[in-house]
């Protein structure tokens, strides 16, 4: 196959699976290896450069990075990625005096409509730049869903409060209880870009029979909120979920602290079918939780304005031996008791406040066209980010739209053409300290993945503020940091070197390294000393070796790092060098224009 | 020297062999020779070989002499029994392992030093008697171990490192074996295991001495151009001329042969090891003609490898002997020591 060009800055990437996993690029074995040392602030400040709200993400981030951790390809429990983020953000020194302030005025006025995790991220990226920015939110607190629908026993206020300070105590204009009721005026104001990041804010209804017989039925996120902003304390003893999502588990959790006793999730089909992380379904049943399956809604059964329950029918499914589910079969009918009801069947878009003649068309879901890459919406000058712009996601996609934004919206009013994005680039360093000495810790720890401790049951639900999970002590920390592979420190080949002694082969205790004849990629997959059955990872293919015309081939899929294969060659043609992904920002220029002056 | 230990962790997807083992589990420890160094990757042939043949690690006894190449039992087959011996004393102590204990299966492991200067008398005698052994000579030209000498296999004019050249005519133990009446005797690269691993399965198989002469070059004392045992110079001169496949007991053949054009041996446990020729001209159960073949390469500079001859229908020091047909372990102590009476009376035999 043809050879593999390691200038491409992908090819390496790619192998650091976490990175390449994250949507905003975090480069966690970097700050992993700060935790490591001991330099809390340093893992902070690299987090807060790609994910801006390490503290937030560090404790509910949906986390595609851990799934994506080779580590898990290797003894099946990933790299606690998430929960060593949280140990950066919690022992963090204050690091106001080193984020950039805001830039002197460049004259260029930016509207925010929403103060969610995407909004401070434009914010955050076009301060350094000197634009003048305002927030507009509808409610009397910023930090949108991560405030109103995240509860705070997952989600501390101060945590919140803290990351959201940081960027507006910088100098953003945040008008908070302005809602936005027309873009039409909000053009009209002359601004020089409009960024919308209002989120997905209409939970899903389930009109049955009933549905509007009483009061005691809720839409999840609209609970939530209120029961965020104290509006409500209070709920029955019996309560149902109906979802069995991220949103459900929130709900039944909340419902636990508000009085309910005997709470029930509902879903439609088996596990393995759930939307809720495992985690969160892990969370929601050491609190007792009942998950209730194959359980599809037929009625809200109401006696005098009184709800006393929900009928459901019972369903069967038959699983293929390809796992998939069959058609449902009723069994029979079902009655379940409950005082109140709570929806947490999906979330939509709503743009009421959009008006249909300004040239934007939306599809029958109410998303708007919008540019999967530039973020531009149909009118010039006009960006969405977040799950206003397709569909809810979550916390780091919300961020990760914010920085191409802000990248946007700065090419916007530098009249350059927003669709040029600026490339990503990669350094490779040699970490070669001596002979067999590298500036790693390239030793395999076997060390299984520590488990986070919670408070006790009967502590945590005296109070909703009550966080519960509380973080890893300083043995939990000191193992977790050494179980990651550092798959950033990179085998890089320089084959004119090689003479074919197959050390590198015969050390390599993952057999990734084959010297072998060239063949198309599948023949060539499959002649590895090992078989190289994971597509998603790439192979690394030299040129012509020296003496024999033959191929170095790598399969990079579970490279442990060790760097066993650079230790083990006589000619020094492989090397340990750590890559670093340069990506680029918005404020990249402030940070070089600070620079010069300084 | 590498300063941690090679992981425990592996490849999830790794063939497991008929005894349910990966060929992880034939490792032994960490390597301390030279990065790059030829007797490493001969280690890992081994480790191979014994693994595609299901044995279990703790059915075999490595023995050795002195030198880098000596070193290397210890970084295979960890759960094997072993016996590291003086210099060029290994066939000793492997014939009389093999007297007390005809069970386990023997491997020597031995450098061009160690079997052809100051054991050469015993390596002679060890093919005499025909002990059932495998004999790995991992052929370098050099004392690695004493930091470079030329050794008695390097080539006349060889050159050494700082570029003084060899003034001795190389003993070659290939020839040197047929000659002292060797039942199996190849050769081969330590940089070419395609070829090397069937060999070794074959010397496993067959029933008598088998020696491997296995040009395996020394990165450090023995790498550089004017060497003859260089990993470049092998590549260059080596002929492949008969190449032997191995084929297990119950195993079929599955590269498909033109009648005629492939030979077979039958190994004593009912193995086979079918020869591609590759030269039309060889045949490796002729002796007379294996010796010109080699000794004409030879003078042309050419390396030639492979199963370079075999005959199956050998006795072992065992049959000679008519020895126990069991292991000395497995005697009953009376039966093995019949007592101070029972010896006068053997004495009395020749009073
Ligand atoms: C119950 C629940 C739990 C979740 N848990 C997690 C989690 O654990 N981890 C995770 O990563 N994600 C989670 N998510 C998803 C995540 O919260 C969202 O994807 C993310 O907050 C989206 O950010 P955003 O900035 O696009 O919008 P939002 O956070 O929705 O912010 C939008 C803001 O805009 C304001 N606004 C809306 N319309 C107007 C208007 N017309 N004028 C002015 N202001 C307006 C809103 O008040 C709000 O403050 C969860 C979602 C829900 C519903
Ligand atoms: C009785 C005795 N004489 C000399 C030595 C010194 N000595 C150690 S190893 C060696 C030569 C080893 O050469 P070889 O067998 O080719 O092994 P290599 O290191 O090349 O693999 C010598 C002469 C010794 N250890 N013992
Ligand atoms: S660093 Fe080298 S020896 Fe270690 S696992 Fe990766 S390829 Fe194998
Ligand atoms: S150890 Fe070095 S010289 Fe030897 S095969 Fe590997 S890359 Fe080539
Ligand atoms: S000195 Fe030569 S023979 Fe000894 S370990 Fe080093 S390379 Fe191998
Ligand atoms: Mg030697």
């Amino acid at each position: 196959m043809k050879s593999t060009n390691p200038l491409d800055p992908d090819h390496y990437h790619r192998v650091v699976d976490c990175q390449w996993g994250c949507p905003a690029h975090t480069d966690v074995p970097k700050y992993i290896r700060q935790i490591a040392q001991g330099d809390f602030t340093a893992a902070y400040l690299e987090n807060r450069k790609s994910n801006v709200f390490p503290g937030v993400l560090g404790r509910v981030c949906d986390r595609p990075c851990e799934p994506a951790c080779r580590r898990g390809r290797l003894d099946e429990s990933p790299v606690a990625i998430c929960r060593l983020k949280r140990v950066a953000a919690d022992l963090s020194d204050d690091i106001r005096d080193k984020l950039p302030p805001k830039g002197p005025a460049n004259g260029k006025r930016i509207a925010c409509v929403g103060a969610g995790c995407a909004s401070l991220t434009v914010a955050n990226d076009l301060l350094p730049l000197g634009y003048d920015i305002t927030i507009f939110e509808k409610h009397d607190k910023p930090g949108g869903l991560m405030r109103t629908n995240i509860p705070s026993f997952r989600l501390p206020e101060e945590v919140l409060d803290n990351e959201i300070d940081l960027i507006v105590e910088r100098g953003v204009d945040l008008r908070l209880n302005s809602p936005i009721d027309s873009m039409q005026t909000l053009l009209d104001e002359g601004y020089d870009a409009v960024f919308v990041g209002t989120g997905a804010p209409r939970g899903k209804d389930l009109n049955l029979p009933g549905r509007h017989d009483t009061d005691r039925i809720h839409i999840g996120i609209d609970w939530l909120e209120s029961v965020a902003f104290d509006h409500i304390d209070t709920i029955g003893e019996n309560v149902l979920i109906i979802g069995v999502g991220n949103t459900a588990m929130d709900c039944c959790r909340s419902s636990l602290r508000l009085g309910g006793k005997n709470v029930s999730v509902i879903a439609r089909k088996p596990r393995g079918w759930f939307k809720a992380s495992d985690w969160e379904l892990e969370d929601a049943e050491e609190e007792n939780v009942d998950i209730l399956i194959n359980h599809s809604p037929k009625a809200f059964i109401v006696e005098d304005g009184v709800l006393k329950g929900m009928t459901f029918d019972k369903l069967h499914y038959d699983i293929s031996d390809t796992g998939e589910l069959s058609r449902p079969e009723v069994i029979e009918e079902i009655f379940l008791p409950c005082d109140d009801v709570i929806l947490a069947i999906g979330q939509e878009n709503s743009f009421p406040w959009i008006e249909r003649d300004l040239g934007m068309s939306f599809d029958e879901w109410d998303t708007p066209t919008v540019d999967k890459v530039t973020h531009a919406a149909e009118i010039p000058g006009v960006f969405f980010g977040g799950d206003s712009a397709f569909g809810p996601k979550n916390i780091i996609w919300a961020v990760e739209h914010g920085h191409q934004a802000a990248i946007s919206i700065h090419k916007h009013c530098s009249g350059e053409d927003v669709s040029d994005r600026p490339p990503t680039a990669m350094n490779l360093l040699s970490t070669k300290m001596g002979i067999h000495e590298w500036s790693y810790s390239n030793d395999f720890d076997d060390a299984e993945r520590r488990q986070m401790q919670h408070v006790e049951l009967t502590q945590r639900f005296k109070d909703i503020r009550i966080e519960v999970e509380l973080g890893f002590d300083a043995e939990q920390t000191a193992r977790e940091v050494e179980r990651c592979l550092n798959c950033d420190v990179q085998t890089v080949f320089a084959e004119s070197l090689c003479i074919e002694c197959d050390a590198c082969m015969d050390v390599c205790p993952v057999y990734c390294l084959t010297i072998t004849e060239d063949a198309e990629e599948d023949v060539l997959r499959q002649q590895l000393r090992a078989p190289a059955d994971n597509k998603e990872q790439v192979l690394y293919v030299s040129g012509a070796l020296p003496q024999t015309g033959k191929v170095m081939v790598k399969d990079e899929n579970l490279c442990i790092h060790c760097g066993l294969c650079a230790e083990r060659c006589p000619t020094g043609a492989w090397d340990m060098r750590k890559s670093q992904l340069l990506v680029p920002y918005a404020n990249d220029e402030a940070a070089e224009a600070r620079k010069k002056t300084a | 020297m590498s300063f941690i230990a090679k992981p425990k962790i592996t490849h999830p997807g790794l063939p497991r062999n008929e005894i349910g083992l990966t060929v992880r589990d034939y490792e032994g420890s960490m390597s301390t020779l030279c990065a790059g160094c030829g007797h490493d990757s001969v280690s890992s042939a081994i480790m191979q070989a014994y693994f595609e043949l299901s044995i279990e690690p703790h059915r075999v006894a490595k023995v050795s002499g002195i030198g880098c190449s000596s070193k290397t039992p210890t970084y295979f087959l960890g759960g094997a029994h072993g016996f590291n011996s003086v210099h060029g004393r290994m066939p000793s102590i492997a014939t009389g392992a093999n007297a007390a204990n005809r069970e386990l299966q023997y491997i020597g492991v031995s450098g061009d030093g160690d079997s052809l200067s100051i054991g050469l008398g015993q390596f002679a005698h060890a093919i005499r008697r025909n002990v059932n052994m495998i004999y790995m000579l991992e052929n370098n030209g050099v004392y690695g171990l004493t930091k470079g000498q030329f050794s008695a296999s390097a080539d006349k004019g060889s050159k050494a490192k700082k570029g003084a050249a060899n003034a001795y005519s190389p003993i070659d133990p290939v020839l040197l074996a047929i000659s002292l009446g060797c039942t199996f005797v190849a050769r081969s690269f330590s940089g070419d295991k395609d070829q090397l691993v069937p060999l070794i399965k074959s010397a496993i198989s067959h029933s008598g001495f088998a020696l491997l002469d296995v040009i395996s070059p020394c990165v450090t004392f023995n790498d550089h151009e004017g060497s003859t045992k260089s990993y470049a110079h092998t590549r260059e001169h080596m002929r492949e001329t008969v190449f032997a496949d191995y084929i297990g007991a119950h195993e079929e053949i599955l590269t498909r042969v033109e009648p005629g054009e492939a030979r077979q041996v039958t190994m004593h446990d009912g193995s086979r090891v079918s020869f591609r020729h590759v030269d039309e001209s060889y045949d490796p159960t002729d002796r007379i003609a294996a010796i010109s073949y080699i000794e004409k390469h030879r003078a042309e500079g050419a390396v030639v490898t492979g199963l370079l001859y075999v005959e199956e229908s050998s006795e072992d020091m065992h049959s000679t002997l008519g020895s126990a047909p069991q292991a000395m372990s497995d005697i009953p102590y009376q039966k093995l020591n019949p007592g101070a009476d029972a010896l006068k009376k053997i004495q009395s035999r020749w009073k």
